[in-house]
């Protein structure tokens, strides 16, 4: 029909493939891994490593500031402010960690169960989510809190719950979108199971958006768990946790000692905006992966 | 349109009903008795026992309760607070100004600055978008409770420039003691509505769309609104939307903070003290807040992208 | 004849990351007042970018050089309302106009903006307008069009509107990209038509680009060939197909089959069209044809004179005549 057919292909757009680890998020997406990595390390050995009991109170050493063997002074009620931030990590990290892990795990199987059966069990299911979607997590953390007591535990499972339905939401379009490539229905032909199906090959083939997704969902945990510990309802007193710190250091702040609570908000603010820069970078690497 | 609406109202009551059911459920749920609450631990005689029992239903069985508490929060009852031993729907009233006051003036902070900033970053490229993302990302990175705590260090105590704590008294002293919980709900928030616009923008500057009311020779100012800022309002609208929703339940973190006396920190005091019908009660109003806001965003979405199929569920 | 628009050596280059690519090297246009002119190549030889200077939309930090003159101004010295209002005079049809017109504005508010806006109209004397053109493209029920969005319009009606479009705001010289290129084929015939009856109708100068030499024979006057974003041949349209004077050209016009004898299969040129910035030195289409000599790759080939036309080849006159069928490589 036209000259176009003396034009042979020349494809300049280059294949995409899945890219796996840590390739192609960056410097900085390396440094906020290294920061990540060392948050880890200190949750797991901070309370072994730490220089002085965490929970020692001397009133005669309270709010003062960094002084030899002591390098970040001490806390409203004398206790040692660095060994108190190494311990604290634990709460704060792991907990996210847990948070994080658990409503991956709740979403992803809502996903992969809406997306595999369709039809009823799709629209129940999205219905069921579309209730929990009514309840920030907020909001369901102070609510479990006064049912099971305040705790570390009660406030995760209810961020647990409460983040599952956004993350089966974002899985779900890539699960249908997998679950209707010709391989699959070629498998289920030849008598593959489903939950072999799912298993080896649905969900590794999302996989990168899960990794994507949970990590951005780590940063949301570990704001949200220290709010609600600084509101009193999630870790509670006298163990040493960031978000506890805050609020603790609250009083020495108000008279002109922040050092407590503003070594406590550095601590949070790094680690978050680390998940949260390698989580967007993630997230960009997996949406070119599969556009 | 009419029928979307009404579709999305149908949606909204249902959602509303089972989020109640869930709130109330919950409740029902918790050990220990609000009679010990009531009486402190001691155990009562048995006719005041059968007293308070018939009062509060406690031994009606737990769908009858359910429909009574129901029935009764429709029409504005939301029960009595037992250790209080006052009607809920006072408690709620009283504080309910503070709570939508920062709430507002939060969104106003959202939607002026972070559009704004995100508008600018979006058609300026160079240093002002450079200075447009750093900012954002410093403010991205500070929670709510951490912007509490520096502005109250910083403009409170350091400069005394502004009240930290307390709800204050009379119009323009109450608007005093809001305007730093505003700016410390707003941190987060706003970046985020910065980014998601900037992004927009400058998604919408690269259309071939564009391209066509450039080569008509239209006036810049008009072809910005009209075809760049018009098309990005759709995106912009769902973000700003969803992040203004949110705040109804993060106020909670920012009243506790600032000693502000409002629904959200009131909900955190009764959480402590097991009031549960102050719990269901503000629970309740939050979610309906939240789910209703929720609802006008996806039909302000409709609204702005006629490619919507009124049929299916605004994503 | 004086010509409306003039394009002289213009050569451009665009940002593409961090260095400069060359899309177009010297070329050479003429557009006399109330002439249709085709440009002919293949993708990426500079037909989009050669329009696209002309009406001044290129994208940021090109650096051009070479003159465009439009009805005696300098186009390339324009800026802020002259820039408008040399925009204006120029309508531009693009290839894919559900890109092209904005998605949430309906067809009534995209048809009359211009008149609206820079010409003052009213309203409602816009929309009667906009109603008038739309039966003038053949479009029924124009009224119930023009309360529609875009995308309830199917790809054939929406190019009708661009067409009328263009035309509502009385340019002097139409520039069609590719304006039929998306369309299935008998919508093609169909618009095309529409097009150029109305451009006849109102004496309009068109820029007609396409990769189908044969549809600009039928529509335009002269037809332009560009090769690797140069201007190899331009030639009066009715003898191009039977007297091409470029190697290319006469290649192009043995790639396509003809319908009164059976070709044992079509001669398609070898190699792959390159752009302007990885051609080599010399005659950029030397590495495909099958006429080059030493000569050929070593010199610039010189724009020149033959037979009512122009052409960028040294051998055209001595070949002249002997390139149908042509020996390829």
């Amino acid at each position: 029909m036209t000259a176009e057919v003396l034009t042979p292909v020349t494809d300049l757009v280059t294949t995409p493939t899945r890219r796996r680890g840590l390739r192609g998020v960056g410097v900085i997406g390396y440094i906020s891994a290294g920061v990540i990595a060392f948050a880890l390390v200190l949750a797991i050995v901070g309370p072994f490593i730490r220089p002085y009991d965490p929970n020692l109170i001397n009133f005669s050493y309270a709010n003062v500031g960094p002084i030899a063997g002591h390098p970040l002074g001490f806390d409203g009620q004398g206790r040692d402010l660095l060994s108190r931030l190494m311990v604290g990590a634990r709460t704060c990290v792991l907990g996210a960690m847990f948070v994080a892990l658990l409503s991956i795990f709740i979403g992803t199987s809502l996903a992969v169960i809406t997306a595999w059966f369709g039809g009823k069990t799709d629209t129940s299911i999205s219905g069921v989510l579309d209730v929990v979607f009514a309840f920030p997590g907020i909001l369901l953390a102070i609510v479990a809190a006064a049912v099971f007591g305040p705790s570390l535990l009660s406030a995760g499972l209810a961020l647990a719950i409460a983040y599952s339905p956004y993350i089966a939401r974002v899985l779900r379009g890539a699960a249908i979108k997998e679950r209707a490539q010709a391989y699959i229905a070629a498998m289920e032909v030849q008598g593959f199971g489903v939950w072999r199906l799912c298993a080896r090959h649905l969900v590794p083939n999302i996989s990168s958006l899960i990794v994507a997704q949970g990590t951005i969902l780590f940063g949301y945990a570990m704001v949200d768990l220290a709010a609600i510990s600084f509101l009193g309802l999630g870790v509670q007193s006298p163990t040493a946790d960031w978000g506890v710190m805050i609020s603790e250091g609250k009083i020495g702040l108000l008279q002109g000692y922040p050092l407590e609570s503003f070594s406590a908000v550095l601590c949070i603010v790094i680690v978050v905006s680390a998940v949260s820069f390698l989580g967007e970078r993630l997230s960009e690497r997996s949406k070119q992966g599969r556009s | 349109m009419l029928q979307f609406v009404l579709r999305r109202l149908a949606m909204l009551v249902a959602t509303l009903v089972a989020a109640s059911f869930v709130i109330y459920g919950a409740l029902y749920l918790a050990p220990g008795s609000p009679i010990a609450t009531l009486t402190g631990g001691r155990t009562p005689p048995p006719e005041v026992l059968l007293a308070l029992e018939t009062r509060y239903h406690l031994n009606e069985p737990f769908l009858v309760r359910y429909w009574l508490w129901l029935k009764a929060a429709v029409s504005g009852d939301l029960g009595e607070s037992i250790p209080l031993h006052e009607p809920v729907a006072t408690l709620i009233g009283e504080r309910v100004g503070v709570t939508a006051s920062l709430v507002l003036l939060t969104s106003l902070i959202i939607l002026f600055v972070g559009i704004g900033l995100g508008i600018i970053g979006g058609l300026r490229r160079g240093g002002v978008d450079n200075a447009v993302l750093l900012s954002s990302t410093i403010s991205a990175a500070l929670p709510s409770f951490a912007a509490a705590v520096v502005l109250q260090f910083v403009v409170g105590v350091k400069l005394g420039w502004l009240p930290v704590l307390g709800t204050g008294t009379g119009f323009s002293d109450s608007v005093k003691h809001l305007i730093l919980p505003a700016i410390a709900l707003a941190s987060t928030s706003v970046a985020l509505v910065t980014r998601v616009t900037r992004s927009a923008v400058m998604e919408e500057m690269g259309k071939e769309h564009v391209q066509t009311a450039l080569s008509r020779g239209l006036p810049y100012p008009g072809l910005i609104r009209r075809h760049v800022l018009r098309n990005a309002a759709i995106p912009i609208t769902t973000v700003a939307g969803l992040t203004i929703a949110s705040l109804i339940a993060l106020a909670a973190i920012v009243e506790t903070a600032f000693g502000l006396n409002g629904l959200g920190a009131y909900l955190v005091q009764a959480a402590m003290n097991k009031d549960f019908a102050v719990v269901q009660g503000i629970s309740l109003v939050l979610v309906a807040a939240f789910v209703i806001t929720n609802v006008v965003i996806d039909i302000l979405y409709a609204v702005l992208d006629p490619r919507v199929q009124l049929g299916s569920r605004a994503q | 004849m004086t010509s409306l628009l003039q394009v002289r050596d213009l050569t451009v280059q665009l940002k593409i990351g961090a260095d400069l690519r060359e899309v177009l090297t010297t070329v050479n246009l003429e557009i006399a007042a109330g002439e249709a002119m085709g440009l002919v190549g293949e993708s990426g030889s500079g037909k989009s970018m050669t329009a696209k200077a002309i009406a001044r939309l290129l994208p940021d930090g090109a650096t051009v050089s070479g003159s465009i003159t439009f009805d005696g101004v300098d186009v390339l010295a324009l800026s802020g309302a002259d820039l408008r209002a040399h925009r204006a005079q120029v309508a531009v049809v693009f290839q894919d106009p559900r890109a092209h017109i904005n998605p949430v504005r309906r067809i009534d508010d995209f048809m009359g903006e211009s008149l609206r806006i820079l010409s003052d109209v009213s309203k409602e004397e816009a929309s009667r307008r906009a109603a008038d053109a739309l039966e003038e493209v053949g479009i029924d029920n124009p009224a119930k069009r023009l309360r529609q969005y875009p995308h309830e319009l199917s790809g054939g009606m929406l190019q009708r509107v661009m067409i009328a479009t263009a035309l509502l705001s009385e340019p002097r010289l139409l520039l069609a990209d590719e304006c039929t290129t998306a369309l299935d084929v008998t919508t093609q015939a169909e618009v095309m038509a529409i097009m150029d009856e109305l451009r006849r109708d109102r004496g309009l100068s068109m820029l007609f680009i396409t990769h189908d030499l044969e549809l600009a024979g039928a529509v335009c006057d002269r037809t332009c060939v560009m090769y690797a974003g140069q201007v190899v041949e331009t030639r009066a349209a009715s003898v191009l197909h039977g007297d091409p004077l470029h190697p290319y050209s006469a290649a192009l016009v043995d790639a396509r089959p003809d319908i009164n004898s059976t070709a044992d299969r079509l001669l398609a040129i070898p190699g792959r069209p390159l752009s302007a910035f990885e051609a080599p030195s010399g005659c950029r289409f030397a590495p495909r044809c099958g006429y080059s000599t030493d000569d050929c790759t070593s010199h610039e080939q010189e724009w020149l004179e033959l037979a009512g036309g122009q052409v960028r080849c040294g051998r055209a006159a001595e070949l002249r005549g002997t390139l149908r069928g042509g020996a390829h490589v």
